[in-house]
């Protein structure tokens, strides 16, 4: 409790004691059990993308080690279980645990600041989802450790995973782990949802929203409705192996393809789960850089719209082998050629705005020109692949991994890295170097087309993926010793990242509110923003609310200070409604977490594990939403 | 950058009611999230049985009589739901500790049934892929039926203590009723599935 007199309010006392008790209400307490009990957004945020970050190290290792392995023919590096473990790891690690969770990271700790709130909503499950995805990532890297790590690739195909071919508990850990990471991106997109329904800045109508908003809101409605598939999946996989169900087993009426149908009708809505987010940095950032608002809103809006619905009808193209109907297969080649057309949409709305922008040469927009390049190149090859000859042919082969790479890496590691560097300022409070940044962006946009874009010409030379080695014989010794060789270029790149993360977080130079003279309200705040975000809550009068008026800024009075308080306002037009209360720290979310965890591990080896491991789950539970009595719980 | 008030939000409630509660809007969203594991766990349902030459295949059909009875109840419980609804818009905490304690029984009161139903299958979930995909369906609902009689239980021991008489506490009826009839209307797409006729 805090010895703010009841029902303070804002309009009361003067600019500085609103700012100091607004510290004291909302500030996380110092030490450890401090620490692990807080829920504010920016820490959480700030934790999430750092976790994701040190998962997209070790995954770039475990690519490095399998570039060591296929420099030459019939290397010795690894053998091939280790090697199919790498592998798998490497997928999953970079699918479940940094490319999603880092996304959602951002938003975590960007949404609630762009749309001028004081914490994202729910902040307790917050907490949650953070301790919930590293529990999930450390089960996976600790099981990798002992020399359990998942071996049956990163989509987990039957039978090969099934009780017949993969014995032990390799396959449990990977479907164990999609369950961790699937609840914690579910609450994240839950959170995300009524954020930025209900807690806008009054004035944020929705044709005001900044547009990695809208990404974000698009993105959480198809985690929403794709993510459940993989969790109907993996359990039904693991009821499989550990009670005998035989939903994938065909000598009992149970069928494999079902697992592909289940595991595309997530994994293809993924894509688009990664790359949304993407779309939406490039949006918020490329004002700031080109100095004019971003050019056709609303087709930018609508498209991403348009791909959120259309990325559902198409997870049968990675299906065209497996002998469906060919007027199936006909149906989802138009429907993958089809999302082409939105995705265009947003190329050329940001080339619109780079035509009549005054490009400004930082760091982040040479990201964003390396995503144009290595992105439209990507896109090219999945129209390639949309077509059913031409997949046939390709399938399965280097040509994919070249594809999916330069669409992930080109279409949503670009952006984040220029997200990084452009968000770096407000999180940390100091610039990342502009020097160290551009041999970054040059070291890692050359290292990886010359690493990548010879797959393409090893795949259709007929060179199959997750093979562990191939003979000397075969002509495909002097591109994979190339392909290595580039492979270091790019990790020097991402090496010189890290250490400009690392160095310019001690001695980089203060960056000030609003170091790129950006539009939106995030930069309204100071760098690193306090723990209230907002001393006052902004009031939005235009899409580009910081260049609206450059000397000063609307703002709303009235909330208390004595307790969380934040305004919650209309879907639509962001009418205020309420001056809701916003929970306090709590160990509960920590504690419901662990026991799910122990719950969620235990299950792998015995089913009773779910009926006993309930109960501490229920009694955190229970904790975790009994009223406190504090004046939060003030209606 | 200098701020400029232009707006008192001072007279604005410390709590909104409704579509003005983002409790609601969790609740919904926790819905969709769940009506999607649900549609899809049916999908796999319609998947599997599209496949077999003859459902259901290698058991004799489930007996009826426990579904039904789990239905009638379920749908006997939207009445005095609907009543609990209403006296929380009210805020009539007389009225809502009665229909909460109406509510908690009725809640039980078809679980137990639920645990005849499992045996009424007439099939394990080891036996075949048609004995998994109905245990599973079934199984599924349980979990949603065991949490939320469980909310409806902690809800009913908490109007009776002194955080009871709360707007916010109205707004958790409001929401666990709402959540409830969820519970309800996705059992009888569930129970089509179960023990609808063959020709369906």
């Amino acid at each position: 409790m805090t010895g703010i007199p009841h029902d303070l309010r804002d309009t009361e006392v003067d600019r500085d004691t609103v700012e100091r008790r607004l510290a004291e209400t909302w500030r996380t307490r110092r030490g450890f059990w401090g620490a692990i009990a807080t829920v504010d957004h920016k820490i959480i945020g700030r934790r999430y993308i750092v976790t994701a970050f040190v998962f997209l190290l070790l995954g770039g290792v475990l690519g490095l080690l399998m570039r060591w392995q296929l420099a030459t023919p019939e290397g010795r590096a690894l053998g091939p279980d280790l090697y199919n473990q790498v592998f798998t790891m490497h997928g999953a690690n970079m699918m479940f645990l940094f490319a999603v969770p880092v996304m959602e990271a951002m938003a975590v700790y960007l949404v609630p600041l762009m749309v001028g709130t004081r914490n994202i909503a729910f902040p307790r499950l917050n907490a949650f989802s953070y301790w919930i995805y590293l529990a999930g990532g450390l089960l996976l890297w600790v099981a990798f450790a002992l020399d359990m790590g998942p071996d049956i690739g990163w989509f987990g195909y039957v039978p090969l995973s099934g009780p017949q071919y993969a014995p032990g508990k390799r396959a449990d850990i990977w479907a164990q782990m999609i369950t961790f990471t699937e609840i914690a991106a579910l609450a994240v997109a839950v959170e995300i949802v009524v954020t930025v329904f209900k807690q806008r800045a009054p004035g944020m109508t929705l044709d005001r929203i900044p547009l990695f908003v809208w990404a974000m809101l698009v993105t959480s409605f198809i985690v929403m409705l794709a993510m459940p598939a993989i969790m109907v999946g993996s359990t039904s996989l693991i009821l499989d192996r550990l009670v005998g169900t035989h939903f994938f087993n065909p000598a009992e009426g149970g069928d494999v393809l079902l697992w592909q149908h289940l595991f595309w009708f997530f994994g293809h809505p993924e894509v688009y789960i990664i790359f949304l987010p993407a779309t939406g940095m490039i949006s918020s950032m490329l004002p700031a850089f080109v100095r004019r608002p971003v050019f056709g809103y609303l087709a930018l809006v609508l498209s991403m719209v348009t791909i959120g619905i259309l990325s559902f009808g198409l997870w049968v193209h990675h299906m065209f082998t497996t002998g469906l109907p060919r007027l199936g297969e006909s149906f989802f080649t138009a429907s993958s050629m089809a999302i082409a057309v939105p995705a265009g949409v947003q190329i050329f709305c940001w080339i619109a705005t780079l035509w009549d922008g005054r490009p400004v040469f930082r760091t982040p927009f040479l990201f964003i020109l390396a995503f144009f390049f290595t992105f439209v190149l990507g896109g090219m090859t999945g129209v390639m692949v949309a077509s059913v000859p031409l997949d046939t042919q390709v399938h399965d082969t280097y040509f994919v991994v070249a594809h999916f790479h330069y669409v992930l890496i080109g279409g949503a590691v670009f952006p984040l890295l220029g997200a990084v560097y452009y968000w770096y300022p407000k999180i940390v409070g100091r610039m990342m170097s502009e020097r160290l940044g551009r041999w970054v962006a040059g070291l890692i946009f050359v290292g990886f087309n010359l690493a990548f874009f010879p797959m393409h010409i090893l795949g259709l030379q007929g060179m199959p993926r997750r093979v562990y080695t191939y003979q000397a014989d075969l002509p495909w010794g002097p591109l994979n010793m190339f392909v290595s060789l580039s492979s270091l270029m790019l990790a020097a790149g991402f090496l010189l990242f890290f250490i400009d993360a690392v160095r310019s977080a001690r001695s980089g130079p203060p960056a000030g509110d609003n170091p790129w003279d950006s539009p939106s309200l995030e930069w309204a705040t100071t760098s690193p923003p306090p723990p209230y975000n907002f001393a006052r809550i902004p009031v939005v009068t235009g899409p580009s609310p910081l260049w609206e008026n450059r000397d000063e800024l609307p703002v709303a009075s009235g909330l208390r200070l004595d307790r969380r308080e934040i305004v919650i306002t209309s879907v639509a037009d962001a009418v205020p409604e309420a001056r809701e209360s916003s929970p306090r720290d709590s160990l509960w979310p920590f504690w419901a977490a662990l026991t799910t965890s122990v719950l969620l591990i235990g299950s792998i080896f015995s089913p009773w594990a779910v009926v006993w491991g309930s109960i501490p789950v229920a009694i955190a539970l229970i904790g975790w939403f009994w009223p406190k009595g504090t004046p939060e719980d003030e209606a | 950058m200098r701020e400029r008030v232009c707006a008192d939000l001072s007279g604005l409630p410390l709590h909104g009611k409704g579509t003005a509660s983002p409790t609601f809007w969790g609740t919904l969203v926790f819905m969709l999230l769940e009506g999607s594991g649900f549609a899809l766990m049916i999908a796999v349902y319609l998947y599997l049985r599209s496949l077999a030459p003859a459902w259901p295949f290698g058991a004799p059909p489930p007996d009826l009589w426990p579904g039904i009875l789990v239905t009638v109840l379920l749908l006997a419980s939207l009445v005095p739901n609907y009543c609990v609804k209403r006296w929380a818009g009210h805020e009539d905490l007389r009225k809502v500790r009665i229909g909460l304690v109406i509510m908690s029984v009725l809640g039980i009161a078809p679980l137990i049934v639920r645990g005849f139903e499992f045996a009424a299958l007439n099939v394990s979930w080891d036996s075949n892929a048609y004995g998994s995909v109905i245990w599973m369906l079934l199984a599924l609902h349980t979990t949603h039926l065991i949490t939320d009689v469980g909310d409806t239980l902690v809800l009913c021991a908490l109007m009776f203590t002194r955080h009871g008489p709360n707007r916010r506490r109205f707004g958790d009826v409001e929401d666990n009723a709402m959540y409830w009839v969820f519970v309800v209307l996705t059992w009888l797409p569930i129970y089509v599935c179960l023990y609808g006729p063959s020709w369906l």
